[in-house]
């Protein structure tokens, strides 16, 4: 089977990567946590502020290819405005999607743009860098102190 | 009668490049032929591991399926023929890096097990407490991390040579750094991330002059080139099979006898003993004292077969070609915009290391890859070459003899690809 890069390299994730929303740092977040993945050197800060359950704000900054910048760009975008356990569900739909079998035909309509993350199932090596903005959001919430690491 | 005689003397006085076949050589090689997501594979991650001709796979099915048996220990027939192939194998290995006796070839895992011998039996041996441990700026982990190891259980102290911003080794630093203190400098042959050839015979005779001895890691040194571990004169030449188109799993340590002699054993088990009681143990003779188990027979013995093809071709034809490969690599991939050689030593081997503006290397894998290239992106165990570059990684395109221009021409296209969509 032939395959094109658009599977892998969706518009959005090309838009993200590009002009990647909310990078920049929250002065007075109630969350902040790093996200390090070894194989690869990456590193991002994921800011949170979160009033009465809810995350009034989300943002990012930090290096990383492609598939790892524009997924903590659209994290940010999505869990803006959600409260703590939407978030939170999300983040359960999203890392069930990734990891499923490529055959398996997810949800794609619940996840939104989310979605177009499907295609690095197909990629083994790259969901790490899909799943580290979501690993280091979720494990922010639980208030973690310790960089979270892919490996 | 005549024309047999003029044969030789035409092809003598041809480019030696020209004589080299690569469409046939690549019929030797059965994964050269097939194809990764509907495209033809062009396997350019020689660095990482080269791929095995026919022979050396043929060999290890023989072995498995008609020679199979255990080593130095039986009276019967196949543990005979077993420990002579294995045997003729070393013979093999000596003489394909031109070692004085066999006795000072000893079978590893590969490279890494080489080293962390030479770093665990020299070390408890010959290294003291305030004493130094001298390696490059531009070691695989492999030749960092045992050494590490080593330095803190004795005490010592770990000194790095320094590079320039060509990826090449300061030896002015290095003359400054070798003082008495010094008790071993472990430095790699060629760089897996730079593609730099260091200076080993130099620096082999810098340290000599102060009686200090020198390991050379040579895994990414032995694929490209012909090695003579006695012109380069140094103490522990350590190297693995599977970047020379044997298997994985099969190394060898090439060291010195009157150091082999002094070290105590690496690991203690059967076949490295002369006898046992539970009082005392008296140790095998070279080099069997460090080949503590079973060890890989069948890949020791395709390891011979994979040296055997190697001769069949010659390791100065393969040197010559893929220079050739690598100059015609390095200028197709300097030419493209935003991209950036690093590594630009005056005398490279084997790998290409780029960063391209504003795509990350794990992107231009992923990409690459989607066209049935391969080639490998990250750090390349070698972490602290990309703190000296201030990047968390590169892309790196690795070669072997059985590369062909047109290859470097896909990877040329698609990495422009790569620029336009990501731009």
């Amino acid at each position: 089977m032939s395959f094109d890069f658009r599977e892998l390299y969706q518009e959005t994730i090309l838009d993200h990567n590009k002009n990647p929303r909310n990078y920049r740092a929250i002065p007075d977040a109630t969350h902040h946590l790093e996200g390090f993945n070894p194989l690869c050197g990456d590193r991002l800060h994921l800011y949170l502020r979160v009033e009465n359950g809810v995350i009034k704000d989300a943002s990012f900054e930090g290096q990383g290819c492609a598939i790892s910048k524009s997924s903590a760009s659209l994290l940010t975008a999505t869990v803006k405005g959600k409260t703590v356990e939407e978030a939170e569900r999300i983040f359960s739909r999203f890392h069930d999607l990734i990891t499923s079998d490529i055959n398996a035909e997810p949800d794609l309509k619940a996840l939104g743009k989310l979605a177009v993350f499907a295609g690095v199932r197909e990629f083994p090596a790259r969901i790490k860098c899909a799943i580290l903005p979501w690993h280091t959001f979720h494990a922010a919430l639980q208030d973690k102190k310790n960089a979270v690491s892919t490996e | 009668m005549s024309l047999v005689v003029d044969i030789p003397r035409i092809i003598s006085d041809m480019p030696r490049t020209e004589l080299f076949d690569v469409d046939l050589i690549r019929k030797d090689f059965p994964i050269l032929g097939t194809l990764i997501r509907g495209k033809p594979l062009v396997y350019l991650d020689n660095s990482a591991t080269s791929q095995k001709p026919a022979s050396v796979i043929d060999t290890l099915t023989r072995y498995y399926g008609f020679e199979n048996s255990n080593i130095h220990r039986g009276v019967h027939y196949l543990s005979m023929q077993a420990t002579e192939a294995y045997e003729e194998a070393r013979s093999k290995v000596k003489e394909f890096i031109n070692a004085p006796s066999e006795k000072e070839i000893i079978f590893t895992r590969g490279t890494t097990e080489g080293i962390n011998l030479v770093a665990r039996s020299y070390g408890r041996h010959h290294i003291q407490y305030g004493d130094e441990i001298l390696i490059s700026a531009m070691e695989h982990h492999s030749n960092i991390v045992p050494w590490q190891l080593t330095a803190e259980e004795r005490g010592a102290v770990l000194k790095i040579i320094p590079m320039d911003e060509n990826g090449e080794l300061i030896m002015e630093e290095f003359e400054r750094l070798l003082t008495d203190r010094v008790k071993m400098v472990a430095v790699v042959h060629v760089s897996n991330s730079l593609g730099t050839v260091n200076p080993v015979k130099k620096i082999v005779r810098m340290a000599h002059e102060k009686n200090i001895p020198v390991l050379v890691d040579g895994a990414q040194a032995v694929p490209h080139g012909a090695v003579d571990v006695q012109d380069l004169d140094c103490d522990f030449y350590a190297f693995s099979g599977h970047k020379m188109y044997a298997p994985t799993g099969v190394g060898v340590l090439y060291g010195k006898t009157q150091w082999l002699e002094s070290l105590p054993p690496y690991q203690g088990g059967g076949d490295m003993i002369k006898s046992v009681t539970f009082e005392k143990t008296i140790y095998n003779d070279l080099p069997f004292k460090f080949e503590a188990g079973t060890p890989n027979i069948s890949g020791g013995i395709a390891l011979g077969a994979a040296i055997d093809y190697l001769n069949g071709i010659g390791m100065d034809k393969i040197k010559a070609y893929e220079h050739e490969l690598l100059t015609y690599a390095t200028s197709a991939l300097s030419a493209i915009p935003g991209l950036k050689i690093i590594g630009t030593a005056k005398e490279k081997a084997g790998a290409i290391s780029f960063v391209l503006d504003n795509v990350h290397p794990h992107d231009v894998g992923s990409f690459l890859d989607m066209e049935g290239i391969a080639i490998r992106t990250g750090h390349h165990c070698t972490q602290p070459v990309m703190h000296f570059f201030g990047i968390p990684a590169t892309s790196r395109a690795s070669l072997a003899f059985y590369n062909k221009k047109e290859e470097i021409d896909a990877l040329d296209c698609v990495i422009r690809r790569v620029r336009e969509v990501f731009e």
